[in-house]
């Protein structure tokens, strides 16, 4: 429950434009987009962290990717990536 | 001296195993050295001996093969659902998902991830990072003005062995992404029976190889893309004919003109038409007609002029044509540049063909090579010829408003550059791309690029100004970009132009003006001297017996000269004879000496 609480007020928050939640295989278990975006998403920023994280600890093994955040002249992605799943969040930053 | 050493055996003997056995060394030959053959020898000394104690290497050169890299893309499909759920299936999933969800490790990441998520998405709305603080004052960067430049970008080279001449560039009209070039030699009876008669549609990402080929009767001396149809081009041969081709249709041409009622010298140039059906052309040629075709019916031109100034359309007495211009927002006007260095300004609606050649701008002392009216100012044209380039206003017709100095190489074509109203660029046959600003300097040019060794032919500028391509003698086209300050509208450039023209204009006018106030002038006097000139009058007029005058004045002279000379010669023959004397003299002393020192040597 609290869960649905925290899901609830992310998406609620100014400028959210969606909210996404992978699975470690890249499977959209929870979204509030359409079906073809959120594939897409889900696809592409899956593959985009594993490369993060490994470009980060091939630099430094002892250090590991917290966040990842891409800024992009319409919107910002902003992926907080676990060991087994991903929460991907769009938001229209404020301008 | 012979050594040799005879073995003997018995015939009974032959056949029979080999017994070896040990005795020792008997002494056959002994040569001794002998010192008298040191004679034929001269000894060296020192003796240079090189000795190289090294590890022996050998240089190879490997070029690998050209690499062809073709880009492909995959496209995704949703995937990575386990093999039991079918992802086409909406209760799969879903099921699928629920469960996912009931998994308390999900639960407990996902509260972590959320608070994490929740602190960077509250960042973001408090402040916006990226703000740009002193946002639209790029007028102030102008300033900084870097020096005029252009920089090669590609190198497209004609691909067959015997090279051939790049006459004329055709930029596509949608985005300029490809180049239309077509080939030929244009030195008479120079082509050799290989030379490929194929012309080439470059894509300018790939230099390597062409994109398309266009293979016609005869090789293309100019090339046009249709501005309308991008598909469409036409192209006019060293034949004198003229073809068209579709490139969705493959390299042949779909319809060629009948050979009688083509031009009768190779076609230099064609230019598509402003009509509603966008099929129209015209074309020119140095057997003195523009003609008129629509592709639709190449059989026959659609409409003749013959560029005869006594207006009698008598192909004999025409003038030969090089260039052409065309300008679409004065559709019944066009320009025609002459062999003999004519600008003939023509009307296409005239009534009768003696109305359609309306004047005529001389000045070059030249063929035309290029006729280009300015974008911004359609009543001034530049002209390219000989050794200089002109810039003309319509209303003027005794010579040229503006014109550059006399260079060192012919110049062979120029265009104006369609973004800024004073730039214009001309090539030479010394390799030089020059780039003219004449707002800014008016006796050089404001960047003078070699582009290559041998001469450049033909130059044509990109519809944004800011690329443009030139081809030369042996079939390379070079694109080059030209720095942002020259093609850029500055500020207030347009109104300096204007300003520059205008002056020109009126100079120009008024020195016209004067001329024929002098002229009338002298015309009124000699008619005042005229019954006692009557005479001179009569013989001014006969050329032939200006001729023979001529060629006796001439006689005359070289007569005075030679007499002059032989005067010179026997004075000097005098001159020699008396030295010849004393020289004489002199010898003979000489000898008198000689044979005294040899009788007492003896």
């Amino acid at each position: 429950m609290f869960l649905e609480e925290t899901l609830k007020r992310i998406q609620s928050h100014k400028g959210v434009l969606g909210t996404i939640v992978v699975n470690a295989e890249g499977i959209p278990i929870r979204t509030t987009l359409d079906n073809s975006t959120t594939v897409q998403y889900a696809g592409l920023l899956h593959q985009l962290t594993i490369k993060a994280r490994s470009t980060v600890r091939d630099i430094d093994p002892q250090n590991d990717l917290t966040f990842l955040r891409i800024r992009s002249k319409k919107h910002e992605i902003m992926v907080a990536p676990d060991k087994e799943y991903l929460l991907i969040v769009i938001q229209n930053p404020s301008e | 001296m012979e050594i040799v050493y005879v073995y003997t055996k018995k015939r009974s003997e032959f056949g029979r195993q080999c017994n070896f056995s040990d005795r020792p060394a008997e002494l056959h030959v002994d040569i001794l050295p002998d010192p008298t053959l040191a004679g034929n020898f001269i000894e060296r000394n020192p003796c240079d001996m090189p000795i190289q104690c090294v590890q022996e290497m050998s240089e190879h050169e490997v070029n690998t093969e050209r690499f062809a890299t073709e880009t492909r893309g995959i496209n995704h499909v949703e995937g990575g659902w386990p093999k039991d759920v079918n992802p086409q299936e909406m209760e799969q999933t879903m099921r699928y998902r629920k469960k996912v969800e009931k998994d308390e490790n999900y639960v407990n990441t996902l509260l972590q991830l959320g608070s994490l998520m929740e602190h960077c998405i509250k960042q973001n709305n408090a402040i916006d990072i990226y703000e740009e603080y002193f946002g639209e004052e790029e007028d102030v960067i102008e300033g900084t003005e870097e020096p005029p430049s252009a920089k090669t970008i590609n190198v497209f080279r004609d691909p067959n062995e015997i090279k051939r001449t790049a006459t004329s560039l055709s930029w596509h009209p949608d985005g300029g992404r490809k180049l239309a070039i077509s080939y030929s030699s244009l030195e008479f009876q120079h082509g050799s029976k290989e030379m490929s008669f194929d012309s080439y549609i470059w894509d300018l990402e790939n230099p390597n190889k062409p994109e398309m080929t266009l293979k016609p009767v005869s090789p293309l001396v100019c090339l046009e893309y249709n501005p309308k149809d991008s598909h469409i081009l036409v192209g006019g041969c060293y034949n004198g004919q003229i073809a068209y081709w579709d490139t969705r249709k493959g390299s042949q041409p779909v319809e060629m003109s009948t050979v009688e009622h083509s031009h009768r010298d190779p076609v230099y140039k064609v230019i598509w038409l402003q009509s509603k059906t966008g099929t129209e052309c015209f074309s020119t040629s140095t057997d003195g007609q523009v003609l008129w075709w629509d592709i639709r019916k190449m059989s026959e031109p659609t409409e003749k002029l013959v560029l005869d100034l006594s207006k009698k359309g008598n192909l004999d007495s025409s003038l030969g044509a090089i260039s052409l211009e065309f300008e679409t927002t004065m559709p019944t006007k066009f320009m025609v540049g002459t062999e003999q260095g004519m600008v003939v300004s023509c009307n296409r609606k005239a009534k009768t063909p003696g109305e359609k050649i309306v004047c005529t701008y001389s000045g070059h002392h030249g063929p035309i090579y290029a006729l280009q009216r300015n974008p911004f100012f359609p009543k001034n044209f530049l002209t390219v010829g000989d050794w200089t380039a002109r810039i003309w206003s319509e209303d003027i017709k005794e010579s040229s408003i503006m014109w550059t100095k006399y260079h060192m190489a012919y110049l062979t074509d120029g265009c104006w550059s369609p973004i800024r109203p004073s730039v214009f660029f001309t090539t030479k046959t010394d390799g030089t791309l020059d780039v003219w600003d004449f707002l800014f300097k008016q006796n050089d040019p404001t960047l003078s690029v070699k582009v290559c060794d041998e001469a450049l032919y033909s130059l044509r500028v990109q519809d944004n100004g800011r690329f443009l391509a030139c081809g030369s003698h042996l079939g390379t086209a070079t694109l080059l970009e030209i720095s942002s300050g020259l093609s850029t509208l500055q500020r207030n450039e347009k109104a300096l132009a204007t300003a520059m023209f205008e002056r020109e204009t009126k100079r120009e006018k008024i020195l016209e003006a004067r001329h024929r106030e002098m002229r009338l002038k002298e015309r009124s006097r000699s008619e005042q001297g005229k019954e006692e000139d009557a005479k001179d009058g009569d013989t001014e007029e006969n050329p032939e017996d200006l001729v023979a005058q001529a060629e006796k004045t001439f006689f005359e002279i070289i007569e005075a000269e030679r007499r002059k000379n032989e005067e010179e010669e026997q004075k000097i023959q005098a001159e020699m004879s008396k030295v010849g004397k004393e020289e004489k003299e002199d010898s003979e002393e000489k000898e008198i000496d000689e044979m005294e020192v040899r009788i007492s040597f003896c």
